[in-house]
């Protein structure tokens, strides 16, 4: 039962409260590239969580068995690795996808969230709680990218997954697609969530000084 | 009410002048431009200028008590942003976009940094720089001035429902009847056809401009008011004037046919309305008396580049900005030598 607990703990971990683009803030380079339309991100965001599961898993299988000396050589093979079946296999379903993406697909290697999870957690961990660590930890970036593509394709194109929402009238605004609309977004959303942190946090400790009144 | 005896440190004179006084006195020379505009312009110009200005207001009054600034309102500064942000867009600008312009000034351009006297961009070019982003070709689309039926009718784009791309104003235009409209500002015109307007035109503000750049001498006037109260610093939009007034003459003189004369690039454009108004700024600009001539210079500098060799046909609010940024650095390279240090 406890260890139900901690695994599921784990894996709401990345979702929520590390959740790898707002709050660890890993990861800006396909998230500012990418994030123009809600579907580039949920398909950049599933990839990237492949990855992350699939080499954590790994890399927990075979943490006794890799040396201290190369690790960070070796996370980045197994990596590499997955990276690559993905890039092929995105290529196999949908090109025009793939296309969209570009070079931000191979540049999942480079991610710093993949090494961050094998090097902090996956080579320190049993493999079912890494595995569940790190697809919540795909998930929550998953998420985050959706947040900001969301927002980017609704004022950039008038659009929701490709679905008009305010008819033909309507006025793009063309920055949100562009690079400066990526640093916009990002930032409301960092602020938005700073915010209900900060309220949270004042209420927590006007709620203490409360209960020391209560007892003094 | 007993008088109270305070005791302070030398300096014991104080000026009179404080930040509200200064602003409200900005506002008040801001006015007789507007009123210009409206008269140019009529109902649609008023509306914008007014709308702009609420929904300044209207933010900073949301953030600043969010964030436990209080009633912020009473220093005018917001104002001073709005009638500025606004007297920088088409006369026809939607309302809908001169509401997101004011929104974006006050709360990306300075609410976020912590209120007036932080903020590192002058606000209201932040504002535009914003809208010209998103929205750049109703941003270059303007409508004739003293056009008949100003004053008893909306510029259809005027009252553009949200969200939506601005209305069709040709009809509109060509109500008004006015020969050889070609709605393209005499920068643009000079950029795109080599026609250069006489500085009659820019006086009397026949010429097609933004809401509050068209009467160059009525601009300069308030700007003379507000440096002899000594509520602007001089030396700034002297700076400014001065090494884009050089730069011109110097290319005017080299290649006369391809280059205007450098009166034209003083009354054209926004570099008046840039220069007195937005470039003096004091949260944005240097403090140091020989910064202030670097900062200036920079600003009419980079304007005449950018109208000369770049993209867009009008530089002066993106001079602005850049300046801003190295206002810090301008600063820091420019202080004076403490009395009686030696020099290294």
């Amino acid at each position: 039962m406890t260890s139900l607990v901690s695994n599921f703990d784990e894996f709401m971990d990345g979702l929520w409260k590390q959740n790898p683009i707002f709050v660890m803030v890993l990861g800006m380079c396909p998230t500012l590239a990418v994030t123009v339309s809600a579907i580039n991100s949920i398909s950049m965001g599933l990839a990237t969580t492949f990855v992350l599961v699939a080499s954590c898993l790994l890399v927990s299988l075979l943490r006794h068995a890799i040396p201290k000396e190369v690790r960070i050589a070796s996370y980045i093979v197994i990596i590499a690795t997955f990276v690559t079946v993905v890039d092929y296999a995105i290529q196999a379903i949908s090109l025009e996808l793939y296309e969209a993406l570009g070079a931000y697909i191979k540049l999942i290697v480079a991610n710093c969230i993949l090494l961050g999870r094998a090097e902090a957690h996956a080579a320190k961990t049993p493999p079912v709680a890494a595995s569940l660590n790190a697809c919540g930890m795909g998930l929550g970036f998953t998420l985050g990218l959706l947040a900001i593509g969301a927002v980017r394709e609704i004022f950039g194109s008038g659009m929701l997954f490709g679905v008009s929402l305010f008819g033909p009238h309507f006025q793009p605004w063309v920055i949100m697609v562009l690079p400066p609309g990526g640093f916009f977004v990002l930032a409301g959303w960092l602020i938005l969530f700073a915010a209900i942190k900060a309220r949270n946090s004042s209420q927590l400790s006007s709620g203490e000084r409360a209960l020391e009144g209560g007892k003094s | 009410m007993k008088p109270t005896i305070e005791l302070r440190a030398a300096p014991h004179v104080h000026s009179g002048i404080s930040v509200p006084v200064i602003m409200r006195n900005v506002v008040g020379a801001l006015l007789p431009i507007c009123a210009f505009s409206v008269w140019q312009y009529g109902i649609s110009a008023a509306a914008l200028i007014l709308t702009v200005t609420a929904s300044c207001l209207l933010t900073e009054r949301f953030f600043s008590s969010r964030t436990g600034l209080g009633n912020t309102l009473a220093d005018w500064s917001a104002a001073i942003t709005g009638i500025l942000l606004a007297l920088t867009l088409p006369p026809n600008f939607p309302l809908w976009m001169g509401v997101v312009a004011g929104f974006i000034a006050i709360a990306l351009g300075k609410s976020l940094f912590g209120g007036m006297g932080f903020n590192p961009f002058n606000p209201a070019l932040v504002g535009r720089a914003f809208v010209q982003g998103a929205f750049p070709s109703t941003i270059a689309s303007f409508v004739p001035s003293y056009a008949p039926q100003r004053f008893t009718e909306f510029v259809p784009s005027t009252l553009t429902a949200p969200l939506m791309q601005a209305a069709d104003n040709s009809a509109w235009i060509g109500h008004a009847a006015i020969d050889a409209f070609t709605g393209a500002t005499p920068l643009a015109r000079w950029k795109f056809e080599n026609f250069t307007y006489s500085a009659g035109d820019f006086m009397t503000g026949v010429v097609t401009a933004s809401a509050g750049e068209t009467s160059a001498i009525l601009i300069l006037a308030c700007g003379v008011y507000l440096a002899m109260r000594r509520y602007l610093d001089w030396r700034i939009p002297v700076a400014v004037l001065g090494s884009a007034l050089i730069l011109a003459w110097a290319f005017h003189l080299a290649v006369p046919a391809r280059y205007p004369e450098p009166v034209f690039v003083l009354l054209s454009g926004g570099l008046m309305l840039g220069a007195i108004f937005m470039a003096t700024d004091m949260a944005t600009s240097p403090v140091t008396p020989v910064g202030v001539w670097i900062y200036g210079a920079l600003i009419g500098i980079v304007s005449v580049v950018i109208r000369y060799f770049g993209g867009l046909t009008e530089g002066v609010m993106y001079a602005i900005l850049i300046a801003n940024a190295a206002s810090p650095l301008i600063d820091q390279m420019t202080q004076p030598k403490v009395f009686g240090a030696r020099s290294r």
